[in-house]
């Protein structure tokens, strides 16, 4: 077990709590700097894919999981991000302004979008939200001229000072590049947990009354909430284009909007490890099942819709037995070693709950 | 001794109840003002209305000679005016830590583009924030509890950190709605202790809701008795506990 013995309040502001964790991470950033001489392409390939997953896990947890508003729009935002960016590079603006600006702009219309949400809570905000995936799709068809509509677009070559980063020729410095987005957002989301916005996130999330008796705005908390979100939503939906090198109204469907939301909720909700690990299991699933599917003898069978099954089906089973998801069992695993042996049967019961109401009385 | 917080003539009625009936009162800087009354008086919609929750029927509201009809729910806590709540409202998942820390929201001076790159003004406002909130902490006790998560505690350290939350605004006047309810004898005594602390050492007003009446002659000044939302007695402990129109009303409930 670990103690901190704390000597000033730097100790809980700073980023890493002990030395131990800085090293842990640090090693954890060496090995995925060096990992392209480590993995062949296809995997390398596999592991930005998670990268970019991971990407837009953080957008929808940092509304959903530290905010409490869950969306089931963001394709929406992905594809927003996607389209905005490869346009404006199609433009001849270069990818490093490009990127940045369609996340900015992606960030801007979800706040828009957001403020006639802002009243809608739980269920309500969810099937509300529905409607953003469904109109994206219809109004990529209709503004043809631009999005190129049903036939598609294709994601042109990133360069940046004269290196030129593609998905398929270099699938190295494409990795490296995600890597790279994938760090500072990271950072960004850790430092705002930190300081007082993403205290009001949480506050928000858990109770309304109290937050605003506190002194919290609550609808431009909620807003900046939606703003960032979908701004960092609209990087990774950028990413995905170039990802996958072609894209059309189908690519950000409302399956991706389901497919995110159940994402960080088995990954855990409200934690930034939760959503690595939720993107771990959606990159990772179809190969595995088709690898199971091998194994049984079965692989020249197709079996529709399995994959959505499986996924609905563990989450099904996480919601039942582990609400706090992937992240945590990983801390209740990680407290029993360093209690062992004497972590006790019922230590992670609940202390009851107390009803809460809504009424003010 | 000026006056603080001033309620005139308000009425509030939900549908056809009236939980607030042509009320009036007014609290002086300084001192510990109570409000007694029997269940579904409206001593909590009282509360609700300083906090802006609700908008009066009728009637004005003045704090420190500002109209806070004038202002939203989280503009009240900018005039520094902080409140617990009858059924504990706290952030159930985060740490007590942070939960005293959202009390320091209003003297945020950072904005989120500076708080996303923790610019070095940030961590100096965190620092500062986190000076303030271990003064609550060495105040109240919570020392032991500092990072535990809020869902896991008992009831009785949740009334606590809530009281804390509120001081860590670092109020000119306190609503405490029932901060004696569900508590222990012993946490009773400590809830008197820091009451009395609260008002002699940092000098904040405080305006209570109360049903203990040991612990209302213990601490407060004057006492405002509320039946059905209307003024029943206004006084001294002693004066209301001994009003003729205050012992009819509480006849039957026995509280007295
Ligand atoms: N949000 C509300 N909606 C409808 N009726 C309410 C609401 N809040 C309070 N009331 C009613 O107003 C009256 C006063 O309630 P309250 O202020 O909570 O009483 P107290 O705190 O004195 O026990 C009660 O009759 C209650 O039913
Ligand atoms: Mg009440």
């Amino acid at each position: 077990m670990r103690i901190h013995f704390k000597t000033s309040y730097d100790h809980d502001i700073r980023l890493f709590p002990d030395l131990w964790s800085f090293g842990v991470y640090a090693a954890l950033l060496v090995i995925a700097v060096i990992l392209p001489w480590l993995m062949d392409d296809f995997f390398l390939g596999e592991v930005t894919n998670v990268l970019i997953w991971a990407i837009a896990g953080l957008g929808l947890m940092l509304l959903t999981g530290q905010t409490g508003q869950a969306s089931l729009g963001h394709a929406a935002f992905l594809a927003l991000g996607c389209y905005s960016c490869i346009i404006f590079m199609e433009q001849g603006w270069p990818f490093l302004i490009a990127f940045p600006v369609a996340g900015i702009l992606t960030g801007v219309v979800g706040t828009i979008i957001a403020i006639p949400a802002i009243r809608l809570h739980g269920i309500y905000l969810a099937i509300a939200t529905i409607a953003l995936s469904i109109l994206a799709d219809d109004i990529i068809v209709l503004l043809d001229p631009i999005t190129d509509g049903v036939s598609g677009k294709f994601a042109p070559m990133i360069t940046i000072f004269g290196i030129e980063i593609e998905r398929w020729t270099t699938p190295d410095r494409f990795y490296w590049l995600v890597l790279a987005i994938t760090v500072l957002c990271t950072l960004a989301y850790r430092n705002l947990l930190r300081s007082p916005l993403g205290r009001a996130f949480a506050a928000v999330r858990d109770s309304e009354v109290s937050a605003s008796a506190m002194g919290v705005h609550i609808a431009r908390t909620k807003a900046a909430a939606f703003g960032l979100s979908c701004a960092i939503t609209g990087l990774a939906g950028a990413l995905m284009g170039f990802y996958a090198g072609a894209f059309n109204n189908e690519t950000f469907s409302i399956v991706i909007s389901i497919t995110l939301l159940m994402m960080i909720v088995i990954g855990g909700l409200g934690s930034i490890h939760g959503a690595f690990f939720g993107a771990v299991v959606v990159a990772f699933l179809p190969q595995f099942l088709s690898m199971a599917k091998d194994l049984v003898g079965g692989s020249s069978v197709a079996i529709p819709g399995l994959e959505t099954g499986v996924f609905g089906m563990i989450l099904i089973l996480f919601i039942l037995f582990e609400p706090m998801g992937i992240y945590g069992r990983w801390m209740k695993i990680r407290i029993w070693f360093e209690l062992f042996p004497f972590a006790r049967k019922d230590m992670f019961k609940r202390q009851k709950s107390y009803l809460k109401t809504e009424r003010l009385r | 001794m000026s006056q603080l917080l001033e309620i005139e003539n308000a009425t509030l009625k939900f549908g056809g109840v009236v939980a607030v009936n042509d009320l009036s009162f007014s609290v002086k800087e300084g001192e510990v003002y109570a409000i007694v009354g029997p269940n579904g008086a409206g001593k909590s919609t009282v509360f609700n209305l300083i906090s802006r929750f609700y908008d009066p029927y009728a009637g004005a509201l003045r704090f420190d000679g500002q109209n806070l009809l004038a202002r939203s729910a989280d503009a009240v806590a900018d005039l520094g005016i902080a409140r617990t709540f009858q059924n504990i409202e706290l952030f159930d998942h985060a740490t007590v830590l942070q939960n005293l820390l959202v009390g320091r929201h209003r003297h945020r001076r950072t904005n989120m583009v500076q708080e996303m790159l923790f610019t070095p003004k940030v961590r100096r406002e965190e620092e500062r924030h986190r000076a303030a909130v271990e003064d609550v902490i060495d105040f109240l006790d919570l020392q032991p509890y500092r990072d535990k998560m809020i869902a896991g505690l008992p009831y009785g350290v949740r009334k606590v950190v809530e009281l804390g939350r509120a001081l860590a605004s670092g109020p000119r006047l306190l609503l405490l709605d029932e901060p004696a309810s569900g508590l222990s004898v012993e946490e009773t005594q400590d809830m008197r202790w820091w009451i009395d602390d609260i008002r002699k050492q940092m000098g904040i007003t405080v305006l209570m809701v109360e049903h203990d009446m040991g612990l209302v002659s213990g601490v407060s000044d004057r006492v405002l008795a509320l039946a059905d939302g209307a003024k029943l007695a206004e006084g001294t402990p002693a004066q209301v506990q001994s009003d003729p129109a205050v012992i009819e009303a509480y006849l039957g409930t026995g509280v007295v």
